[in-house]
């Protein structure tokens, strides 16, 4: 199979495969929560909470500022790479154009340049990231194979994609394709791992504050 | 009730839900949760970590309730939980965790962790592992009536003491009163001059109380321990009692697991809601006090602190109330780092004081307790749980600290306008 080959199946039944597979797996794990429901809390609320939940899902973006102090280095990497990815995955000229073909939706893309440089500091948080995993004792403890994949998983588009726009190392069609292999890899992985918390973790926080909110506490 | 690990893990299928579902669907093995838990910050022993204690439950939710997990469990590439797991489990969930939910508030994808060790603890009390101390506790509150084996006779002979000290009557079974207040043992054996200050406010304020013969025991050991069951018979008792004289309210003591008991846990226990109100002894204050009923003289002029208990303010709500109450009788009132709902737990609560096993840990993560206090500098820890104090009084005193505690009801009967009619 030539390079040419491989984009052109990356491209087409890659896709579609990969996509099924993401949403089909998503819809599985979403299903498996709700579907597990919960009891009636009896206990009378302190006052009336509507948009509690709601609110915990916004404010929880930001940490405490005892968090900043105590887990500063987990905050920072933690708020980089994330940035650095919504910023990558949504506003480089490339993407937006896929996304236009799949959907219609189209916005303003960022200067390619721009989107470059946050790409170096995304896989440089990323390899910090790592590091602090393999380095600090809560963390490895913590770690298994499913958050070393979802990391690698993560990794792997943001260099690929950086090694093509650079024509780096190997041919541009062959690193094209490697970039799309990998971002259709990370939608395979993406629904039986970690990752799964770019979805869930509004399910969380909204438990988190309706539950805290009925006893009069915003969290 | 002969447990095992079948009972065990049936226990933690009963309690699995959607919360706890989106809650490990979500966790990133972040760690940060380490750093909110003063059993990780005292000790640095990463074994400690809020979201490592609940491993026995995670693993049962993975490979139950997720497909994935069913299937890796299925072709032998995870072993299901032994007996062992939650035996080795249980030094984690019991001696390590006070279910104070500081973790709770840091977790930046919002698992409410202490949610999830509260159930963990079902299972591991049916199991069999939960430790000797809360296991006691809570045969004595089941056959005796209180965690601490705590009669009627002992009661009624510190209701006579203080009406000697106050000059009151304490009512006891009067029927159609407005309030009925609860005890916790601690109070009546340690600080029974709790009970002359409810006299003493209330008389003044005039309130229509009453305490019952039949349930005047708050705390609830079988919510520590993680026992539904004999939670329920608890709240139970206090709920038939209540109905019985047909208050309009109970009134929960300072003890903060107690109120846990009563205010959220009680009715999902019971199964229906309660025909009374329950109100912690802060919050009636703050109210009788906004209202005027409450008329205080005088303040303290030496500088104090106030020790947030974790079950009444971050897992209760009573926040404003203490303060507000502190500023009608203390001049120069100075809050801890970390005050409010980021208070840093006294490391005795939900059943770590009563775990004689956990005692040298409980007094390393004092440790946090005590750096608070030495940053502050100030000698008066004023506080509003019973449990907290007691455990606060042996940590201070285990680091020969000069820091006196006080309860808060008993700060404010000192400060009362005295009446002329008070005989």
């Amino acid at each position: 199979m030539s390079a040419m080959e491989l984009l052109l199946w990356a491209r087409g039944p890659g896709l579609g495969i990969a996509v099924a597979i993401f949403l089909f797996g998503m819809t599985l794990r979403l299903f498996e929560i709700y579907s597990l429901g919960r009891k009636t809390d009896l206990a009378a609320p302190r006052s009336p909470t509507p948009g509690s939940g709601w609110r915990t899902v916004f404010s929880r973006s930001l940490p405490y500022q005892g968090t900043w102090h105590r887990s500063g280095l987990t905050v920072i990497t933690g708020f980089v790479f994330h940035i650095g990815l919504f910023i990558v995955l949504l506003f480089l000229l490339p993407h937006i154009k896929l996304i236009h073909s799949l959907t219609g939706l189209s916005w303003p893309a960022l200067p390619t340049s721009l989107v470059d440089l946050v790409t170096v500091l995304t896989l440089i948080a990323l390899l910090v990231v790592l590091v602090h995993r393999l380095m600090d004792p809560v963390k490895r403890l913590l770690s298994g194979f499913g958050d070393y994949l979802a990391w690698a998983v993560t990794f792997l588009p943001l260099l690929t994609g950086y090694m093509a726009y650079h024509h780096l190392l190997l041919d541009y069609t062959l690193l094209l394709a490697l970039h799309i292999l990998s971002a259709e890899l990370l939608l395979v992985v993406f629904p039986f791992t970690k990752l799964t918390h770019t979805f869930t973790l509004f399910i969380a926080r909204w438990y988190n504050g309706d539950i805290a909110a009925r006893k009069g506490v915003a969290s | 009730m002969s447990a095992s690990l079948e009972k065990g893990l049936n226990a933690l299928r009963e309690v699995m839900d959607a919360p706890i579902a989106s809650f490990f669907s979500s966790c990133v093995h972040c760690g940060m949760c380490a750093d909110a838990c003063l059993f990780y910050t005292e000790t640095g022993d990463a074994k400690y970590t809020p979201i490592y204690k609940l491993e026995p439950l995670r693993r049962v939710w993975q490979q139950e309730y997720t497909l994935t997990g069913r299937l890796s469990r299925m072709l032998g590439l995870s072993k299901p939980v032994s007996d062992a797991d939650l035996r080795n489990w249980s030094e984690l969930v019991y001696d390590s965790c006070t279910l104070c939910g500081r973790c709770s508030m840091v977790c930046p994808v919002g698992n409410d962790i202490t949610y999830m060790v509260r159930k963990l603890r079902e299972g591991m009390s049916a199991a069999g592992h939960a430790p000797e101390g809360v296991i006691g506790a809570t045969k004595r509150t089941i056959e005796l009536g209180s965690p601490m084996g705590v009669k009627l006779p002992a009661l009624q002979a510190q209701i006579r003491g203080q009406e000697a000290e106050t000059g009151l009557s304490i009512p006891i079974d009067v029927q159609g009163a407005d309030y009925m207040a609860l005890l916790s043992s601690m109070e009546i054996i340690n600080f029974p001059e709790y009970l002359g200050a409810l006299a003493r406010i209330f008389h003044q304020a005039g309130v229509s109380w009453t305490l019952s013969s039949e349930a005047f025991e708050a705390t609830n050991s079988g919510i520590q321990i993680g026992a539904s069951d004999i939670a329920r018979e608890i709240v139970g008792r206090i709920v038939t009692a209540a109905e019985k004289l047909q208050v309009k309210h109970v009134i929960s003591p300072e003890c903060g697991h107690a109120f846990t008991a009563l205010r959220w846990e009680g009715p999902n226990l019971i199964g229906r809601p309660y025909p009374f109100k329950v109100v912690h002894i802060l919050e009636l204050l703050d109210e009788l006090r906004t209202s005027g009923r409450l008329q205080t003289v005088g303040k303290e002029d030496a500088p104090l602190t106030f020790h947030d208990p974790c079950q009444i303010v971050r897992r209760g709500g009573v926040v404003r109330q203490p303060r507000a109450l502190l500023g009608e009788v203390a001049s120069d009132f100075r809050e801890m780092s970390d005050p409010g709902v980021w208070n840093w737990c006294c490391g005795g609560g939900g059943g770590v004081s009563a775990n004689e096993r956990a005692e040298h840990l409980r007094l390393t993560a004092f440790k946090r307790k005590k750096s608070q206090l030495d940053e502050l500098g100030v000698h008066t820890m004023v506080t509003a749980c019973a449990n907290c104090r007691i455990v606060l009084e042996e940590g201070l005193e285990h680091y020969n600290m000069n820091v006196k505690v006080v309860g808060l009801t008993e700060l404010v009967a000192e400060h009362l306008v005295e009446q002329e009619a008070g005989k």
